[in-house]
């Protein structure tokens, strides 16, 4: 459980950001790695009969939102940092969740 | 469940390896967090330690951690924080205990000093004032963050300072924003410098905790921000 000191949304949002990144951190070696067997055609073609599996697709959403996560909320904190303080953080951070749900929202649609 | 009319505190004893230890006292209808911590004083246990001196939110001393949350205690009303009548009373986090609710206040001083947050006057008293405009960009960035009480709520909020215990936290930060933008400092440099050197502003995550719990409502993270913007600016510059 967060402690109640840190229960509010700004380190939610922080949470998130840190988790996402790390997650992606692991992540993004499988990708790459992926790619690479895209040189090899028929380790690749195995690869891609293995992609229509449902647990794989449901990884891939993941990757996309976590991916969307980390961008939205990097970007809100570029603002915050960078452009002239606003009142309005809880409503940002709200803002940047929500864009990163459409994006995986959007994403899941076109998956199925 | 505690009887309506009685509250169940547990109240930190001893230094850093202390414990919990249990009272009773009276509910009543006005009743701050300080009251209860002083009716224990008074009527329960004397040599129970803790600081306060004001009792109206000024002095900034009474601070402790509420049911897990850093607040002044002596503006702390019990029907806020205990509705259940429990509460679980600590000293702030991030200090050194010396004694049950007391800490040592001492690193945290420390750290306006290393963060330059002092004013230094450029001119004698013999000198005519230096008119600054109510209107003018810095004296309201000085105006939002000048009313800070000293309370170390927000260095106790900040999990920073706890992961990090040399970065200055955010009320020496948002004491530097505040010596930053007076027009009347003699080396305004000098402080963007000490508010950027190494443990310095650049640390800060923008978790806003401390803003969240800050009892005067200063916000640091935005003075933090300010500083950071500032110190960019500088580097960009060549100036820092
Ligand atoms: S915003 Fe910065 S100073 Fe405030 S609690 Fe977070 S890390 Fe600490
Ligand atoms: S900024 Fe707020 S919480 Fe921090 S020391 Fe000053 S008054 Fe207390
Ligand atoms: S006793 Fe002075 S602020 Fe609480």
């Amino acid at each position: 459980m967060i402690s109640a000191a840190r229960n509010h949304p700004g380190y939610w949002a922080f949470l998130l950001h840190r988790l996402s990144g790390l997650a992606l951190v692991f992540f993004l070696p499988v990708h790459f790695w992926v790619l690479g067997t895209a040189l090899d055609e028929a380790a690749f073609t195995g690869f891609f009969a293995w992609t229509a599996h449902p647990l794989v697709k449901l990884g891939e959403w993941a990757l996309v939102m976590l991916l969307a996560v980390h961008l939205t909320g990097g970007v809100r904190l570029l603002i915050l940092e960078f452009l002239p303080w606003s009142e309005g953080q809880k409503a940002r951070i709200a803002a940047s969740f929500g864009l990163a749900l459409l994006v995986g929202a959007a994403f899941a649609l076109g998956l199925v | 469940m505690t009887a309506l009319d009685e509250l169940e505190i547990r109240v930190w004893r001893g230094a850093a390896d202390g414990h919990y230890q249990v009272f009773r006292a009276p509910r009543r209808a006005n009743q701050t967090v300080l009251d209860v911590v002083s009716w224990i004083q008074r009527e329960a246990d004397p040599s129970l330690s803790y600081r306060f001196a004001c009792r109206v939110g000024v002095c900034g001393s009474c601070a402790m951690t509420v049911n897990g949350k850093p607040r002044w205690t002596c503006r702390t009303h019990i029907t806020k924080v205990a509705k259940d009548g429990r509460l679980t009373i600590a000293p702030l986090r991030n200090l050194p205990v010396i004694r049950d609710l007391a800490c040592d206040m001492a690193p945290f001083f420390e750290k306006w000093r290393r963060a330059r947050g002092r004013f230094e006057a450029a001119i004698s008293r013999d000198d005519p004032l230096v008119p600054i405009s109510p209107d003018s960009l810095e004296r309201r960035a000085a105006d939002a963050a000048v009313e800070c009480i000293n309370c170390a709520v927000c260095h106790a909020a900040c999990d920073v300072v706890g992961w990090r215990p040399d970065y200055l936290g955010p009320a020496a930060l948002n004491r530097a924003w505040v010596a930053w933008n007076d027009l009347r400092d003699r080396d305004r440099s000098a402080v963007l410098r000490a508010a950027n050197a190494g443990a310095g502003c650049g640390n800060c995550h923008s978790h806003q905790s401390c803003a969240e719990h800050c009892p005067v409502e200063i916000n640091p993270t935005r003075s933090i921000a300010g500083l950071k913007r500032a110190g960019l600016l500088a580097l960009l510059r060549g100036s820092l």
